[in-house]
């Protein structure tokens, strides 16, 4: 696959390197220079930086703005957004303005059920669905028009991804999902943790048997673990998350003051394992609210130091 | 049917407590299967009413019972033509289709609502109904194997599941079937999983709620 | 077994608990009743397996009804006994008539003779 657009994680991914990025949520307030600390530990260490959109439901500052702020700092955002809040024009819209600032990766989510956030009594608008804003993009980026037709001056140049998660229910089918989420668009993917190796592994063998990751990068999905409780949690509470249980007892078996190390090297032996499988193009780490965290793990698993591009 | 649910008694009570004489109109359709706004809640409503007039000084208040064939058609309406201006209020237990026409038809006496109407479904046992249909207008069963995501799904994604989807069940409520699960078993049961591989495309909602209040002008029964 | 019970109550009969509804004991009260009171089989030895259970359920909406109006719930009371129990009906029909009692008589009925 070669680079189509300006993004520097597609061009790193396109040169037969591994990616590497990770999340930054904006702030529940609007003060920048919460933005600018949690981008600064990930400066250097990361190609981008997936910005969150309202993730749970609950509000926060928005995505686009959070990722300019992201682009002034000379680094790279992935603008995260759901189809939960915006219809058809606000959608289009915002991807306008963000490529006008030159924003040039997009991750299409169809976003939390609001039930789980601050606003559970709001309206959702789901106007379109994850697949259908893949689609939309991508028409107009490529096709160079809007969703009613007419043509777009200057159309957004942007790297097209989605998730994925490979252990929701029904399994069998979340394969021939995938497949439809690149059919409708999608040039990369980032995936849900990944704690079920064996189940990831599989479903990359499936995926590879389909043709799927020759079509598109696949980016594995990590997140440390602070600690027993988180990995208890994520197991039990958390909808479509797949912790087995030997992980959880690794955890629990740790000391108390030794357990955030012990779920820091369960994610770096992960991206060693998972780095040598073919299909595997990148990794996501998703360090909650540990973002100081990244720099160790990427450095531990060996992803450094990050390719340069043009 | 439309399933309606009733409204709590004091709610209504706020509507009329200064009335003098008030009708109760139910409907024998939808709301009689759903147990919300047929005869008998009519009976029971109008009851409530009564002792609670009485208890509050206010004994001379008159409370009658009525329940129209339907409330949503003209010609049963009619049936209430020599008596409607007498009341000072309408509590129709209707869905809100029957409350509105029969607000429409009497201008000028007040008609509150007595139930909350709810969705279009079904009664899946005694005392349970639940949504199947959202009336969207432009029906995509063909394509879904008979299982409707803009009803069923929390999020009526068209291309679904999404990630939330856990042994069958929605990610917002354990006890919710995941809409894409029961479309998947539902594909493979009829050896239909090639429609689950087809991308659906942007639906057009202009006949949904979002097109405005809708219409169906049929010339060939028009007279 | 010339048992006793006390001579404020009137007995209606019915097949089964589960054919009274609240309607019915809401007219009841409406009239000028002063207390309702519902007595059925066992719970679980319905001849018809729910009515008794119905039954209950509705004896609650009367409460949440009477509630609503301001008048003491405890006027509808539901209580399960064995058909052949004839002791203990008396005692419930003894322990209904006390209760009543001390709630006094049914606003209602003050409201119906003013009318009158």
């Amino acid at each position: 696959m070669s680079a189509k657009t300006p993004s520097k994680l597609e061009k790193v991914m396109a040169a037969g390197h591994l990616g590497v990025t990770s999340e930054c949520g904006p702030p529940r307030g609007s003060d920048p220079e919460v933005i600018r600390q949690k981008a600064e530990l990930l400066k250097g260490y990361v190609d981008a930086i997936n910005v969150t959109d309202n993730q749970t439901s609950v509000v926060r500052t928005s995505s686009l703005a959070t990722c300019i702020h992201l682009k002034l700092m000379g680094l790279e955002p992935i603008l995260q957004m759901v189809t939960r809040d915006r219809n058809r024009i606000a959608l289009q819209s915002d991807i306008l303005g963000a490529a006008s600032f030159d924003i040039v990766n997009l991750l299409c989510l169809s976003g939390d059920h609001q039930s789980f956030g601050d606003n559970p009594q709001g309206q959702n608008v789901h106007d379109l669905d994850s697949m259908q804003l893949l689609w939309t993009v991508r028409k107009m980026r490529d096709e160079g028009k809007f969703l009613g037709g007419d043509e777009i001056k200057r159309p957004p140049k942007m790297f097209v991804g989605a998730a994925a998660n490979p252990f929701a229910d029904p399994f069998e089918i979340r394969v021939p999902r995938l497949a439809k989420k690149i059919e409708a668009g999608a040039e990369f993917i980032q995936t849900q943790c990944i704690y079920n190796l064996e189940k990831f592994e599989e479903w990359i063998r499936q995926a590879e048997e389909r043709g799927l990751t020759e079509k598109c990068y696949i980016m594995a999905g990590v997140t440390p673990f602070k600690s027993a409780g988180m990995a208890k949690y994520m197991k039990n509470r958390v909808p479509g998350m797949d912790v087995p249980d030997d992980v959880v007892k690794r955890m629990s078996d740790t000391p108390k003051d030794k357990q955030a190390e012990e779920g820091v090297n369960i994610c770096v032996e992960t991206i060693q394992r998972l780095k040598e499988l073919k299909g595997v193009s990148g990794f996501h780490i998703m360090a909650i609210e540990w973002e100081e965290k990244v720099a160790e793990i990427v450095e531990r698993a060996g992803l450094l130091p990050r390719p340069e591009t043009d | 049917m439309i399933v309606a649910d009733k409204k709590p008694v004091e709610e209504i009570i706020e509507y009329v407590k200064d009335c003098e004489k008030i009708l109760i109109l139910g409907c024998n359709e939808c709301v009689t299967v759903c147990e919300a706004g047929g005869k008998k809640e009519v009976g029971v409503l109008a009851s409530t009413l009564r002792m609670y007039f009485a208890n509050h000084g206010h004994s001379d208040a008159v409370v009658d019972e009525r329940t129209l064939e339907r409330q949503c058609d003209h010609e049963y309406l009619e049936e209430i033509r020599d008596i409607a201006d007498q009341y000072d209020a309408i509590v129709s237990i209707a869905c809100g289709v029957g409350i509105q026409f029969t607000a429409e038809k009497y201008h000028s006496v007040p008609v509150y609502p007595g139930v909350n109407t709810s969705f279009l479904g079904v009664t899946e046992q005694r005392g349970l109904w639940t949504e199947r249909c959202q009336a969207c207008g432009q029906c995509i069963l063909a394509h879904t194997g008979g299982i409707c995501p803009v009803a069923r799904c929390a999020k009526r994604l068209l291309n679904g599941p999404c990630g939330g989807s856990s042994k069958g069940k929605c990610e917002i409520n354990k006890d919710l079937d995941c809409a894409w699960q029961l479309i998947i078993d539902r594909l493979k049961a009829i050896d239909r999983m090639d429609l689950y591989e087809k991308f659906f495309n942007i639906k057009d909602w202009s006949t949904d709620r979002a097109g405005g209040p809708r219409k169906v002008a049929r010339e060939d029964v028009q007279i | 077994m010339r048992l006793t019970y006390p001579t404020s109550f009137r007995i209606i009969r019915v097949p089964c608990t589960g054919k009274v509804d609240v309607q019915h004991m809401l007219r009841a009260l409406e009239k000028g009743a002063d207390g309702v009171c519902i007595i059925g089989c066992m719970e679980g030895e319905c001849a018809y397996k729910t009515g008794n259970y119905r039954a209950r359920k509705r004896v609650e909406q009367v409460q949440r009804i009477l509630k609503a109006v301001d008048i003491d719930p405890e006027r509808a009371q539901m209580y399960n006994l064995s058909s052949s129990d004839g002791p203990l009906f008396g005692k419930y029909a003894e322990e209904m008539d006390e209760r009543i009692r001390k709630l006094g008589p049914n606003p209602m009925k003050s409201v119906q003779k003013s009318a009158a």
